[in-house]
């Protein structure tokens, strides 16, 4: 499978070397991988914060997106606060989408990328909606259609 | 002879994509038609001189004769434009089919645009698949020597395996075709169908073709799709959205699929679209009040017994206790004898108790009642004459056998059953048109049109269900109903679409288109 060689790749670089803030917790198998992520700066909404990622690979990997949600843990307790983050752990990204993946990205892009999007983040609240969207959805990230109205958070 | 057809079909077009002062697009006056944005040739338009006030001038396309035009135009502006096809396709699909804006903004500012659509200048060569020393994909990471490689003119490069993957997972599994960007990462280059036909297997030709052929139909605002299940058909009509408060464009698909052109619904005639999506709506909201109050089941008025419709007449007769009454009033039948049908029409109550609100509202229910219970009746009729007409069939070749009348001459049968048919539909929507009107003297005009069409379905239906020996000798008859029933359904729809068209109905709710 082509999925599994790109891992292996990406699995050697990864254990190689890490961005600041990045750290791989569990890449036990090809197809579900933990990372945790922090915030650098001294943003007060994440300060002191690890937060913990789940991705899930098909075997479309990579030209398919990886299913990527934070999760929480004992030593991650937290799901970040962020209008694009809903509490349940499912992010709306562009990147996530098919419309914005690219087989380019990988597993460190995306992890910086979401570093970033709580980096630059200074609202405290949920997306619209997010109760009823966490008492209803039942579905697969991928498989819900995000309308990305806000291109600036 | 070849550059002088060339020279024809560019010259007709190019009239025909002039649209912005197409006011109306109604088909009566054939002179505004001319102007219409069809998006297909002249000549192959038909125009029948009989054509009815309510019916409007369309044509049915097959996937070929979309392909076939669609090749014929990118082939007209290829040549304006300088470019060759498959660059003229991908700016074509950028600018939604609209030709002369496309045309304008490339002389305007070539570049930019070529830019817009992820194609820059300098095309030069055919793409081609290389292998490249020292190259790894950055999809699978793959590195080893001899890897066959792909890149467009954006220069991201890929392996081809990857490249393919790639393509049929957007093709197959996301249903994309006319927009597919390169997979590097922010690239806006769309991949063009020469590289996609160096890349991608036969069987997924087709499909992009299918998918191509379906975003030009989803593109051209003259074009869509039969709504039927597994239709290939596509229709051409002139009729615009705005019209669409004037104007109710019925259109009948060759796969026999009548539906409404405006919003493709099942063919609604004669209420316009803005007040059928308002009915289907309160039909939603209501509906359960209404079954609540009106199940399937009525009670004879005189013994009590539960009955439940199954066949198409409202003559009823109860089995118990012979009890003759109207399934829609629940009256006596022998009453309808004389004044016949009188129980189409609402009667509406006198002023004196409209001040009490809870009277008020439940006549209102009451009145939504009314249609809703009649405009339900016949859908559901409509599906007891089909099972009928399933039967019909079989009839026919009984009577055939029994009465040794040849297969031409039992064909009534089968008229009057798609008569009967499309007079359901129609009346249906009529007590939907009927609860939005406004109380006048057209209102007057077309409950009486109604009451007609109504007694002359009634009348046939109850015929129909007559048994296979009698069938034969109501021939005539049976015949004379029919033509009836269509003459009275005609009357009734170029009453309602003249009006429409004329603005003189009056709603009680605002419609907007």
């Amino acid at each position: 499978m082509s999925a599994t060689r790109r891992l292996q790749k990406e699995l050697l670089k990864l254990q190689e070397h890490l961005p600041p803030g990045i750290s791989l917790v569990q890449a036990d198998n090809f197809e579900t991988w933990l990372m945790d992520i922090k915030v650098l700066d001294d943003n007060p909404l994440y300060r002191g914060d690890t937060y913990r990622l789940k991705f899930h690979f098909s075997s479309s990997y990579p030209i398919e997106a990886p299913e990527v949600t934070f999760i929480t843990s004992p030593t991650t307790p937290k799901i970040p606060m962020h209008p694009h983050v809903y509490s349940n752990g499912i992010i709306c990204l562009d990147l996530l989408d098919r419309q914005g993946w690219s087989p380019v990205h990988n597993v460190e892009s995306v992890c910086m990328s979401l570093q970033s999007m709580l980096t630059g983040n200074e609202k405290n609240e949920r997306p619209p909606g997010d109760a009823d969207f966490v008492k209803s959805n039942r579905r697969r990230p991928r498989d819900i259609s995000f309308y990305f109205h806000d291109e600036k958070v | 002879m070849d550059s002088d057809d060339e020279f024809h079909s560019g010259q007709s077009s190019d009239d025909f994509m002039i649209d912005d002062d197409s006011d109306t697009g109604l088909p009566e006056d054939d002179s505004d038609i001319d102007e219409v944005d069809i998006g297909f040739e002249s000549q192959e338009k038909i125009t029948k001189p009989g054509r009815k006030s309510y019916e409007v001038e369309f044509k049915v396309y097959s996937p070929q004769d979309i392909q076939s035009y669609q090749d014929k135009q990118i082939d007209e502006v290829s040549t304006i434009l300088g470019q060759p096809p498959e660059i003229t396709a991908i700016l074509l699909r950028h600018m939604r089919w609209n030709k002369e804006r496309l045309i304008e903004q490339y002389m305007d500012a070539q570049e930019q645009m070529l830019e817009n659509v992820g194609l820059d200048q300098d095309i030069a060569g055919p793409p081609r698949i290389e292998t490249k020393k020292n190259f790894m994909c950055d999809i699978c990471c793959d590195d080893q020597p001899g890897l066959e490689t792909f890149a467009m003119k954006c220069g991201h490069r890929f392996c081809v395996p990857c490249y393919k993957h790639y393509l049929s997972r957007k093709i197959k599994e996301e249903g994309e075709a006319a927009r597919i960007r390169c997979p590097g990462e922010d690239c806006n280059r769309i991949v063009d169908s020469k590289s996609l036909d160096l890349l991608v297997a036969t069987d997924l030709k087709e499909r992009y073709q299918e998918l191509l052929t379906r975003t030009y139909v989803d593109d051209k605002e003259n074009l869509k799709w039969c709504p039927a299940p597994n239709c290939v058909y596509a229709v051409d009509c002139g009729v615009k959205q705005r019209d669409l408060l004037k104007i109710v464009p019925t259109v009948h698909c060759d796969c026999g699929h009548n539906f409404c052109f405006g919003c493709t619904l099942t063919d609604h005639q004669p209420a316009p679209c803005a007040l059928v999506r308002k009915w289907l709506k309160k039909c939603e909201d209501d509906s359960e009040t209404a079954n609540w109050i009106s199940a399937n089941t009525k009670e004879c008025p005189k013994c009590r017994s539960t009955i439940e419709k199954n066949g198409g007449c409202n003559h009823m007769t109860c089995r118990k206790c012979r009890h003759e009454f109207c399934w829609m009033c629940m009256g006596v039948w022998s009453e309808h004898g004389t004044s016949w049908y009188s129980c189409n029409r609402y009667e509406e109550k006198s002023g004196s108790d409209a001040r009490d609100a809870q009277a008020k509202s439940r006549q209102s229910l009451e009145r939504y009642l009314h249609y809703y219970n009649r405009y339900a009746n016949h859908e559901q009729s409509a599906k007891l004459d089909k099972d009928i007409y399933i039967k019909t069939e079989k009839k026919m070749s009984q009577l055939q056998n029994s009465s040794g009348m040849s297969w031409i001459e039992v064909q009534f049968l089968e008229e009057a059953s798609r008569a009967l048919q499309q007079c359901r539909q129609t009346l249906k929507w009529t007590y939907a048109f009927a609860f939005y009107l406004a109380r006048n003297n057209q209102t007057e005009i077309f409950e009486d049109n109604q009451k007609d069409l109504e007694m002359a379905v009634e009348n046939l239906s109850e015929m129909f269900e007559k048994p296979v020996d009698q069938l034969a000798k109501l021939k005539v008859d049976m015949l004379d109903k029919t033509t009836y029933c269509n003459k009275r359904r005609v009357i009734l729809l170029s009453d309602t679409a003249d009006n429409l068209k004329a603005g003189k109905w009056e709603f009680n709710v605002e419609l907007t288109g």
